[in-house]
């Protein structure tokens, strides 16, 4: 890792008697995009206020570019551009009113029309803020938090709300200026984005780190093992291969679908159930190797209580299970 | 400076595309005094006591009161609310994690609603001596340093309530809740000179009242009134270290 550019160090805050943030930590270094993932009230956004001075912690050490957030807060606010999760602007101000503004905080300011144009507000930047779709007032915001050529940007829920097209855009947009040399860390709950962006994740539950790593790395930990879809070539085959499948000691759990089969097991179960149909005289098509993916290590990680991103393919219907 | 200067401008551009501001802070004095000039029955006649022939009319005494009336508006109608807004909608927190200090949009505003408010005022003399031809001040120093003194004074009881309201509704319950009984104290409904003697004691060390019987003395009178002016600097410096001491950005 580079450098370390954010230091959190046995990170702690409470509310009255909530224990918000009981114990984080982690690095950031320059350059990096850091994801903090957690399911919602884990303390993902307690630990990024810390980080930029909104509040104080009870406890632990953190350091932002060999600054104190709370002592240094004014040097701080120059060099840290920050995307808060609701924070609005005034209703009629316009796009372009609003990027001067912030434009004008600042003593060497990106353009802001650019900025603009790269997350698609470029024919926008007369409307007045009340009339933007929250998916542009939040492209609006991830705006203001770059204008000022911040080294450090830190966004909170950065795509929440946005139309698939308008992630794909922001996500290349963070890439660019993540190239630029920009240290940015991010606060999501989408595992798709932080599988796209991050260098590496930390994910936060009940106020502790629970797993760190880059997301492959974390994904490869997840012990849900591989999982195999197949069809075969002749469908009236399905029930006897399912249960010729069934026997392997590499598969752990079969499900057949109206067509399809699909299995779980361990990691060197496809060339074993290819095999085992080949001999059996059936044609297996379609195969289909699923990776373990961050989502299952999430899940693995903190529970299933949180909003799931999409499945890349709708799951059949199950009829049968392992028997 | 650059700062200052964007958010100034941005600040007045927001002010004025709030038609309620625009008839508050600009308008108001004027309708008023054009209004109750034309249309209260006996205000363009000598006052009946008055046994000299140039003696006062109704509407040369209400003049003051309208003056003091335009400084409360603008400081507790459009002046808090715009902060309350702000700190409702997270505006400030999010200005908080900008370089931009606090102090800067506590200046900004003031420019603009100290700018409007003279733009009203100078709109109510032009049709007070157009219309009603009214008479100058008798002291233009006193009234001009009243005039001064009084909006720092209401800017600071306006402060105080910026500095606290956490949403624009609550802003409005407080300065209304101010507003109205400073009116009446000013002598916007029973004119000062037919208050009680202990209404007018009352009204002297109310902050909007002060200003109004200082102005009334500037315009009309030949000595200067040390309590009113008194009461005036007293709120002035207790209410702006007290409104500077408790601004909360959230």
């Amino acid at each position: 890792m580079p450098a370390p550019v954010i230091e959190v160090a046995d990170l702690r805050k409470s509310y009255g008697v909530t224990l918000a943030v009981r114990d984080v930590s982690f690095e950031v270094g320059r350059g990096e995009i850091l994801g903090i993932l957690g399911p919602n009230g884990a303390g993902k956004t307690t630990t990024v206020e810390t980080l930029t001075g909104l509040r104080t912690a009870d406890g632990g050490r953190v350091r932002v570019l060999g600054l104190d957030p709370q002592r240094d807060r004014a040097e701080l606010r120059r060099r840290v551009g920050v995307q808060l999760q609701d924070g609005e602007l005034p209703p009629k101000i316009t796009v372009a009113e609003a990027l001067d503004l912030f434009a004008s905080f600042h003593t060497d300011p990106a353009d802001g029309r650019e900025l603009a144009a790269g997350l698609g507000l470029g024919d926008k930047l007369a409307t007045r803020y009340r009339d933007l779709s929250g998916g542009q007032q939040q492209r609006l915001a991830i705006a203001l938090a770059l204008v000022g050529r911040p080294e450090i940007a830190v966004l909170d829920e950065l795509t929440t709300g946005l139309d698939p097209q308008a992630r794909r855009e922001v996500w290349d947009l963070i890439a660019r200026v993540r190239d630029s040399g920009v240290t940015i860390v991010l606060v999501t709950h989408f595992m798709d984005e932080a599988e796209r962006l991050c260098d590496r994740v930390v994910v936060i539950d009940d106020g502790r780190v629970v797993a760190s790593g880059t997301p492959a790395g974390l994904a490869a930990a997840a012990p849900r093992g591989q999982v195999l879809r197949l069809r075969l070539a002749e469908p009236g085959d399905l029930t006897a291969g399912a249960r010729l499948l069934a026997a392997l000691s590499e598969v752990s759990e079969v499900a057949t679908g109206a067509d399809e089969i699909v299995l779980r097991g361990r990691a060197d179960l496809v060339v074993a159930a290819v095999r085992a149909l080949d001999r059996a005289g059936m044609t297996p098509v379609d195969v289909d190797v699923q990776r373990t993916s961050l989502e299952d290590a999430f899940v693995h990680l903190v529970g299933d209580d949180r909003p799931r991103t999409p499945e890349p393919r709708p799951a059949p219907a199950l009829t049968a299970t392992e028997d | 400076m650059h700062a200052l200067r964007t958010l100034t401008l941005t600040q007045a551009r927001l002010f004025l595309r709030e038609p309620a501001n625009v008839f508050f802070g600009l308008l108001f004095p004027t309708v008023l005094l054009v209004g109750v000039g034309l249309l209260l029955p006996g205000m363009r006649d000598p006052i009946a006591q008055a046994t000299d022939p140039a003696a006062l009319r109704g509407i040369d005494v209400y003049l003051p009161v309208v003056l003091a009336l335009a400084i409360a508006t603008v400081a507790l109608t459009t002046f808090p609310p715009t902060f309350g807004a702000y700190r409702e909608k997270g505006i400030l927190r999010r200005l908080s994690t900008t370089p931009l200090a606090a102090s800067r949009l506590l200046v900004a505003e003031v420019a603009v609603n100290v700018g409007v408010l003279l733009l009203g005022v100078v709109i109510a003399l032009i049709a007070a001596v157009a219309v009603f031809d009214v008479v100058a001040p008798r002291q233009p120093v006193l009234v001009a340093a009243t005039f001064a003194l009084g909006v720092v004074q209401m800017l600071a009881v306006g402060g105080l309530v910026a500095a606290l309201v956490p949403t624009a509704g609550a802003a409005s319950v407080a300065s209304m809740s101010l507003y109205f009984p400073m009116l009446f104290f000013a002598g916007v409904w029973v004119p000062t000179p037919l208050m009680s003697e202990t209404l007018r004691a009352i009204s002297a060390v109310v902050p909007l009242g002060a200003v109004s019987q200082s102005l009334t003395e500037g315009w009309f009178g030949s000595g200067v009134p040390a309590l009113q002016l008194g009461v005036m600097a007293a709120w002035t410096v207790v209410l702006v270290p007290l409104a500077a001491r408790l601004f909360r950005w959230t």
